[in-house]
């Protein structure tokens, strides 16, 4: 069970294969990234549904999971209200939603999972989700005429620059995502890999560091250059 | 011993790794700057702690991209191997 999710024994951080199945005459395989992603998944919709039937009879005087609930919502709504302003209200629910997903793939590593976001599969998706959100809102709030002026900025030569500018971000805000955890899951796997008895107990720090502090500080980052992208291609409309 | 070709290029990918990896001097230099003024700017404005220290995250995290490639292409020689044929 162990090899499935984390890759027991020896330096071993790679993503396995669990099973092949042919779709199309391609061999197309279940990973432990898929078997990760689920099990995130699972415990995110288990937390929100518990969140849900929570609220729905919430208390004046809150308890201890309904703060819980409310101080994430109120971070999220904070976070995003700073940097967008009055366009707010129409990102915080797509901003909340992959800042919930990344940190909790980010520290999955602490439950022994092997992070999803580990996987350059993972993280290029969030990365083209976010550009069609920058370009959709180019288009839309610049009008396609407002969007030609922004490729030919200073002067139409510089239009080619302009467009791999505008390309790199989402490969650059992956490859960022997906680099840094990916170098967590290494130098853990190194250290249990490499140092066999030795590593116990005090690799606990190391976890702190490489999965809590690092995972929740590039999912802060992933959040905020999506807004910080977003809010600059909107103006001053 | 012989050394073939095969040999050749493993070895030439892991010194390539070790090469690969000096990119994280520049993030390092850069980070650290940015940390000292941020720890300067808390010094004169203690009032504006937040919204300086999230800004210098913001930066550190961008610096720290072209580390990250340094190490990518690191962990692309010695695990993906795209070289040996």
């Amino acid at each position: 069970m162990n090899s499935i999710i984390a890759g027991a024994a020896d330096v071993d951080f790679m993503i396995h294969g669990v099973f092949s199945y042919q779709l199309f005459g391609q061999t197309v395989w279940i990973t432990t990234t898929h078997v990760c992603l689920l099990i995130v998944l699972l415990i995110l919709i288990v937390f929100m549904i518990c969140v849900r039937v929570k609220m729905s009879k919430a208390d004046e005087i809150p308890g201890t999971f309904q703060n819980i609930a409310e101080l994430a919502v109120e971070a999220v709504d904070n976070m995003v209200g700073t940097n967008m302003d009055k366009y707010a209200p129409k990102f915080r629910n797509y901003i909340g939603t992959i800042f919930m997903f990344i940190l909790f793939s980010n520290i999955s590593g602490l439950l022994g999972l092997r992070p999803p976001t580990a996987d350059y599969g993972v993280t290029f998706p969030l990365g083209v989700m976010t550009f069609s959100l920058i370009q959709f809102n180019n288009f839309k709030y610049n009008k396609p005429i407002g969007v030609l002026k922004g490729l030919c900025d200073p002067w139409p030569i510089w239009a080619p620059i302009n467009i791999i500018g505008e390309v790199a971000v989402p490969i650059s805000l992956s490859l960022r995502l997906f680099a840094n955890v990916l170098s967590g899951t290494v130098m853990m796997a190194l250290v249990y890999g490499l140092l066999g008895v030795i590593a116990t107990g005090w690799p606990a720090i190391l976890h702190v560091y490489f999965d809590l502090f690092s995972g929740a500080i590039q999912t802060y980052v992933f959040c905020m250059l999506t807004m910080t992208y977003i809010r600059d291609k909107i103006g001053d409309n | 011993m012989n050394i073939t070709g095969h040999d050749l290029i493993l070895a030439c990918s892991a010194i390539g790794a070790g090469l690969a990896v000096i990119a994280g001097i520049g993030p390092g230099i850069g980070q650290g700057i940015a940390a000292g003024y941020a720890a300067n700017a808390v010094g004169r404005n203690p009032g504006a702690k937040g919204d300086i220290t999230s800004t210098m995250l913001l930066g550190q995290a961008v610096a720290e991209t072209t580390g990250l490639y340094g190490l990518l292409i690191a962990m692309l020689l010695l695990f993906v191997k795209p070289l040996v044929g």
